[in-house]
């Protein structure tokens, strides 16, 4: 009963910094925020995601130096799976990243590494490995431009765009 | 693309025995710039027939005297030498060169005095220049070459070069070239293109367009190749480029994305790593008969090989232990051993051309740091420490590392900047490396001439 409790004040601490992170301007970054949107070094917040296709998020996140993905990140990929089952003429490339604190070339083959665990997973729920291809681009194309730990574990991702 | 011609002929001879010379001067390298010599250059001595034409040709109102310039502003950069203000010069640079005063030397302090000569003469530049020591008040050495006027920067860079190595026992490195990346733009949009200069940051040129994202170019150690990664047409792979004609090809055939490439010492391979199925090995190419070997083969990420400079061994970056560190192994991928046993994690391992040692990048506690160590792993030096930097490249006497350094950016994500850094392999010396626009990931060249 009492973890319960717990849990439900969680909740609304969460909704409560959400709500405040809504109102606050791009500026002011509350440790609040960052909290609620970083679970163990990956984040779980929504800005920067965009759409695969309506409802399907576009993007999963990965803790530093790993390539394994959350319960989020699964449920994000068996998303994007039912989606490319039920469109078939659609190929995807999955672009996978890394953050800035890591040297240029072990960033590259982290990205590619990163790339692949989505696209396996993928395969696992019955898209064909034809219809998947991978690029990295290491820590080159970072979608935030700070230097701090929010912006980086925006940064650590696969993104699944549509090839053609 | 036609850059710099490396017609540069020299007929290097000695004008006066200089080998029973036997001298007091002497740098000694080991110890950093805590004490750096006084060295007087005089401007190199020009007749008026000759400063004319060198006006009209090379649009420059006193040749000798900019030559002089050069070969100041290198051994500045060096740290080991203090060249004296060319005010307080009391004999004239024609007369100096013929016999210098030398109590007119020492009398502002000098150690060591550069005086020459230049002529142009049947569209040729004639140098010569000697070097002498003020307080033995004798000649150290003299030479003369011939060379292209519009070689006339190279002409500074190889009479630093041979007074360096004069003083110091040690070859120079100033008649050499950094190729870099050159970086314009957003930090999330860089717009990145392959960049080369002399080592003084002087005759930049670009040798791409910032069409495709380019990224970590290396020397051939023997020739003016290049190996470089390429997303051209959004296909990231290891190219080939020759910087006379311009011409480039990828590098293999290759089902997936290859980087990380560096020449083997003798120039003859290229050893790069290749991404397949979210694993990274390490993989040879020979470029004349383009065989394909394969060096290593673990399912943890192998990046950033660097061979020894006899080509026995190479040094690479894995993190089959969990965590990226450094390893040694036999040229054909044998004896794996790890080297890297200190707090933090380690890449970017790079060979001395010396041999002894290997530059590393370190990050420990949310720093970055450049260091080296001996091939056994033992000898950890930390050289310098910042928020980010990495790649380090090796001068090619092995005395000097040049490597990258990139900014912090503020809470509103802007502020970035990535510069070339270079520093003393005894931690003395760290200085901005000029460039044109931001720069990443040098390379640096093997001398020019030797």
């Amino acid at each position: 009963m009492i973890l319960s409790k717990i849990l439900k004040n969680t909740f609304l601490v969460l909704i409560f910094g959400l709500v405040v992170s809504a109102c606050a301007t791009k500026k002011t970054t509350t440790p609040a925020k960052m909290d609620s949107q970083i679970q163990g070094d990956v984040y779980v917040g929504t800005d920067t995601v965009g759409e695969l296709a309506k409802g399907v998020p576009d993007r999963v996140f990965f803790a530093t130096n790993e390539s394994i993905l959350t319960t989020k990140s699964r449920d994000t990929l068996r998303k994007q799976a039912a989606w490319l089952r039920e469109n078939t003429n659609v190929n995807v490339v999955i672009e996978g990243h890394a953050d800035e604190r890591g040297t240029r070339e072990y960033n590259l083959a982290l990205g590619e590494r990163r790339a692949n665990a989505a696209k396996d997973y993928l395969m696992t729920y019955g898209i064909s490995a034809d219809r998947i291809s991978v690029i990295s681009y290491g820590k080159e194309r970072p979608v935030d431009p700070g230097s701090n730990p929010l912006s980086w574990s925006k940064n650590r991702r696969s993104v699944t765009v549509k090839a053609n | 693309m036609k850059t710099i011609k490396f017609l540069i002929i020299i007929f290097i001879f000695f004008l006066l025995s200089t080998s029973k010379s036997f001298s007091l001067i002497e740098v000694d390298i080991t110890r950093g710039n805590l004490n750096p010599l006084p060295i007087a250059v005089s401007p190199l001595s020009q007749t008026n027939k000759s400063k004319k034409i060198s006006q009209n040709k090379l649009n420059l109102e006193d040749l000798g005297l900019e030559i002089a310039k050069v070969v100041e502003n290198n051994l500045k950069q060096s740290g080991l030498f203090n060249p004296l203000n060319k005010d307080a010069f009391l004999q004239k640079p024609d007369i100096a060169h013929l016999k210098p005063r030398f109590e007119d030397w020492s009398l502002i302090k000098a150690q060591a005095l550069i005086t020459g000569k230049v002529l142009i003469e049947n569209d040729k530049l004639k140098v010569e220049f000697r070097l002498w020591d003020v307080l033995a008040a004798r000649e150290m050495l003299a030479l003369a070459f011939t060379t292209v006027p519009s070689n006339w920067r190279r002409v500074g860079h190889i009479i630093t070069d041979k007074v360096y190595e004069r003083l110091t026992g040690e070859k120079g490195y100033f008649d050499t070239r950094i190729i870099y990346v050159s970086e314009e733009g957003p930090k999330t949009q860089r717009v990145k293109k392959l960049a080369i200069m002399d080592q003084d940051g002087f005759n930049t040129k670009y040798l791409t367009l910032g069409n495709e994202l380019v990224l970590t170019p290396r020397f051939n150690p023997t020739n003016q190749m290049v190996t470089y990664l390429s997303y051209f047409r959004n296909l990231p792979r290891v190219y080939l480029l020759d910087i006379e004609t311009g011409i480039q090809e990828v590098v293999g055939d290759f089902p997936g994305m290859t980087f990380a490439p560096r020449f083997s010492p003798n120039g003859k391979k290229i050893i790069m790593s290749f991404a397949k199925d979210g694993n990274s090995d390490i993989y040879t190419m020979d470029i004349e008969n383009r065989l394909v070997e394969r060096i290593t083969n673990h399912p943890s990420i192998d990046t950033s090989p660097s061979y020894s400079p006899d080509g026995k061994y190479i040094t690479f970056n894995s993190d089959r232990s969990g965590y990226q560190q450094i390893y040694i192994m036999k040229n054909d991928g044998s004896n794996v051993k790890r080297i890297s046993f200190g707090n933090g994690i380690y890449g970017t391992p790079v060979w001395s051309p010396r041999g002894d040692l290997i530059a590393f990048t370190k990050l420990h506690k949310g720093k970055f740091y450049i260091g080296v160590m001996r091939t056994d792993g033992k000898g950890e030096r930390l050289l310098t420490e910042n928020f980010y930097q990495e790649a380090p490249s090796w001068a090619p006497n092995g005395r000097v590392i040049i490597f990258y350094r990139e900014t912090k950016t503020n809470k509103e994500g802007e502020g970035f900047s990535a510069k070339l850094w270079s520093i003393d392999l005894t931690g003395y010396n760290e200085r901005l490396v000029e460039t044109e626009t931001d720069a990443s990931d040098p390379s640096w060249s093997s001398l020019l001439s030797n």
